[in-house]
């Protein structure tokens, strides 16, 4: 995966594995811990489709279902969509800006520990008398200290350290990308992938810390008496919603302007074209950002905010079909006349299309407000936003991971095995969630764990099992893939889909500083340039020499395992019979934490260097066999 | 990076920005202040959405005391200034002159936080628990929240001026020592609203 130096050779696996501050390897381990986090969300998924394949089915009881329905919305959202495409932003968004490293590769190692043991908080609470049951937003007063169980304190403890690892990884993300640029990559060369992770960084800036500051009012309610959330004392349910949309709407966008980004660099490259209107879906995205934040109250239509805020909320929804229109446009007009090669990533990426559009045009739908009167709590948004987030977001990233796995693994994934995959996912997703836009029309409500039979909802709900069980059969093929592929799959060399960007200019595996010598940029689509207009490789900026590189350290994951501990302290509050007591678990992980991060701070640690002669040799040894 | 700018000539005119490290440095932490910015303002919406749930504790116009804040906000807004002579003293590469003005702005900030703590205490004993109404929980979790700032400003600058007693200003340490004083103006920026929004609109809004 990554091709080291001397140092790091020497570091056992594990201790390496810990300490590491790679952006590539980071890469890999949000990638395996985002999967398992999305195969548990999805199997809870199939549960509850089992569950609804017939009237009256007592499969799981109601307390289940409501936890698997929180539990599934969660955890895909916080702990599998964030970290798959941390993932591959993490990967490749160096590499594509022509950088040896990001900003701060010891944040960017805190923000995986911190996602990793917040995920595992979340996850623990299986054990302590159950999972969160409030739904993945948590409403008050059903989360409450009166009504909501010991899960709930898992849901707010467990989200806030993930949520802080979220937080930093995208200031990371940002500084990295307005500094690290190599010579002669201007904001507007960038590829448009990293200008999705710019804009997604900046969404999360501004979106995780209400979102904090939402879970902090909360736990201070359910563990320390507040009185935020408790209407008899003089204060106001609706406050949380007002907070957690404004966290929650531009966390659809965070989820899909990354994979916005990888079908804007899957599209062009397997049609031998440029992006089309680049400049355009540039602008679309920055509005589109913008505008995330503008909307938040059309998910409380039915509150009664009253009709002037509801209309003019209404507008700005459906202004954000605008640039979005463009963005399809512009990928419409990119296959338009080129040369297209349909493999897995690319049937990935140009059925996101129509799927996507669907999944509009039922957003613009809901965006009406007296309408959605009638939509709301149906089946009918769990249908729209399935549409946005399995057809926008899961197909945009089963695309790059056909697209970008021979640069992070070294060889292809299978290809028949892909198109089988594509197929079975893109059938069994439709037969899933079409047929739910009509139960909700009809009235069915969702979130409840079983119907009556002769309502006219059996086959439907029929149906949509059916679908759900060829969907997870199209994933568990995917893994058999990864799988088979791992061992049949011939190695791949630097370039193998003739690419237009930087990432593709590397050696596979990519060395651990990246560019030996780094680029000079030349135009958009840098590599493509020097294959016309050059000798088809990059023009170093600089000579070759002795780089820089930083030190790995064990201090981010200490940092987040105190955390860990303080969060489950806190938790510890609420617990009946806690073993000890819960001030002595908070204090041992506040020392862990602020001790690990004064360490941090008192040690200077200016890294090591790897000296020419090394990077000669390495990318000699590179040269033969890639 | 620190080993390869040249040094010869003296300290460059901006040491915290001279190094690639430095410029991430500066650049990340404003950016991360865009983000205390909006969770404080979460803070302010709840306060200003709750303010009037006073229940049947105590309201703000009854407990608040001006002389007692203005007092507050003098100690906060001098230190602030006092950081401002440390950065000064700091590019011209006067590091005695630097720490001394540091310390003094531990010690306001010191005060400030005694101040809070006595605040505190006495609206407890006029009646307003935590857990006397929204009101109550508001309040205290905005000041609340921002003491707690203050106290790891003080903790971070405290144990920066500790490490670097006797080191001099380099190129590692001037952008730490740069962005610490950023987040005390914010620390000292979020007090005026705070001022604004909590006391003066308590006692006549």
């Amino acid at each position: 995966m990554v091709r080291e130096a001397t140092n790091t050779l020497q570091k056992s696996v594990l201790w390496d594995w810990l300490t590491t501050v790679d952006h590539k390897k980071l890469a890999v381990l949000y990638l395996i811990s985002g999967t398992l986090f999305f195969l548990k969300a999805g199997l809870m998924a199939v549960f509850m489709r089992i569950q609804l394949m017939f009237p009256m089915n007592d499969f799981l009881s109601g307390q289940t279902f409501n936890e698997f329905i929180t539990m599934h919305g969660t955890i895909m959202l916080f702990l599998a969509a964030t970290p798959l495409l941390f993932a591959f932003m993490n990967y490749i968004v160096p590499l594509q800006i022509g950088a040896r490293d990001v900003a701060f590769p010891f944040v960017n190692a805190l923000g995986f520990w911190l996602f990793f043991f917040g995920g595992i908080l979340v996850s623990l609470s299986w054990f302590f008398g159950g999972a969160p049951d409030a739904g993945w937003t948590s409403y008050v007063p059903l989360a409450s200290r009166d009504y909501g169980g010991l899960g709930i304190d898992f849901y707010v403890l467990g989200l806030q350290v993930s949520g802080i690892g979220t937080l930093v990884s995208g200031i990371n993300f940002i500084v990295t990308i307005i500094n690290m640029r190599a010579p002669g990559m201007t904001m507007m060369r960038m590829p448009l992938f990293c200008w999705t992770t710019l804009v997604t960084s900046i969404l999360i800036v501004f979106a995780f810390t209400p979102l904090a500051a939402g879970l902090a009012l909360l736990m201070l309610d359910r563990m320390f008496d507040g009185m935020f959330f408790i209407p008899g004392e003089g204060g106001n349910v609706v406050i949380w919603q007002h907070i957690f949309w404004i966290f929650g709407h531009p966390e659809v966008y965070i989820l899909v302007l990354p994979a916005f980004g990888m079908i804007s660099e899957i599209i062009p490259t397997f049609s031998k074209k440029r992006l089309f209107g680049y400049t355009a879906m540039v602008f679309a995205t920055l509005i589109i950002g913008f505008l995330g934040f503008m909307v938040w109250m059309h998910h409380m239509f039915t509150v009664g905010i009253g009709p002037i805020a509801n209309s003019v909320f209404a507008i700005a929804t459906m202004i954000i079909g605008i640039p979005t229109g463009i963005k399809i446009f512009n990928w419409l007009f990119t296959m338009w006349g080129g040369k297209l090669t349909f493999n897995t990533a690319m049937l990935c990426a140009s059925s996101f299309v129509p799927t996507f559009v669907l999944g509009g045009v039922t957003g613009v739908m809901l965006a009406m407000a007296p309408v959605d009167h009638l939509y709301h709590d149906t089946y009918f948004v769990v249908a729209h936003f399935h549409y946005i987030i399995l057809g926008g977001i899961v197909l945009g990233l089963i695309g790059a991971t056909f697209y970008w796995y021979p640069k992070m693994f070294g060889h292809k994934l299978n290809e028949t095995l892909g198109k089988i995959m594509f197929w079975m996912f893109y059938v069994g997703f439709h037969l899933t969630f079409f047929v739910q836009h009509i139960l909700g029309l009809i009235g069915m409500p969702r979130r409840v764990y079983t119907y009556l039979e002769d309502q006219g909802m059996d086959t439907m709900n029929m149906i949509s099992t059916i679908g759900a069980f060829v969907m997870s059969a199209a994933i568990i093929l995917l893994v058999v893939n990864i799988v088979y592929s791992a061992m049949k799959s011939p190695r791949e060399g630097g370039d193998p889909w003739d690419g237009r960007t930087l990432e593709w200019a590397t050696p596979t595996p990519v060395p651990e500083y990246n560019f030996a010598q780094t680029p000079q940029v030349r135009s958009l689509d840098p590599l493509f340039y020097e294959k016309i207009h050059g000798d088809g490789t990059m023009k170093p900026a600089e000579p070759i020499g002795d780089i820089h590189m930083p030190n790995g350290s064990i201090y981010p994951f200490t940092i987040s395992l105190g955390l860990f501990f303080a969060g489950f302290g806190f938790i510890m509050l609420n617990m009946e019979n806690a073993i000890i007591s819960p001030w002595i678990v908070i204090a041992v992980g506040g020392i862990i934490t602020f001790g690990s991060m004064a360490l941090h701070s008192v040690k200077e640690d200016h890294g090591y260097h790897i000296s020419k002669e090394t990077v000669e040799q390495m990318e000699k040894e590179v040269g033969t066999n890639g | 990076m620190a080993e390869t700018t040249d040094l010869s000539k003296g300290l460059p005119s901006h040491p915290e920005k001279a190094t690639l490290e430095g410029k991430n440095k500066f650049l990340g932490f404003w950016v991360f202040l865009a983000g205390e910015t909006t969770m404080f303002a979460t803070f302010f919406g709840t306060y200003l959405g709750l303010r009037n749930g006073t229940g049947s504790g105590p309201e703000a116009a009854d407990i608040f005391s001006l002389p007692l804040v203005f007092i507050m906000t003098m100690i906060l807004l001098t230190s602030s200034l006092t950081s401002v002579f440390a950065m000064f003293a700091m590019k011209k590469n006067q590091f005695k002159k630097m720490k001394i003005w540091m310390w003094v702005t531990v010690a306001l900030g010191t005060a400030f936080l005694g101040f809070e703590i006595y605040e505190f205490v006495e609206y407890v004993h006029y009646g307003l628990g935590f857990t006397t109404s929204a009101f109550a929980s508001s309040f205290y979790a905005l000041v609340g929240l921002h003491g707690a700032h203050v106290l790891f400003g003080l903790c971070w600058i405290s144990l920066l001026l500790i490490r670097y007693n006797k080191s001099g200003i380099t190129l590692t340490n001037a952008p730490k020592f740069y962005v610490a004083s950023l987040y005390w103006h914010f620390i000292d920026v979020v007090w005026i609203f705070i001022f604004t929004v909590v006391y003066l609109m308590g006692i006549g809004g």
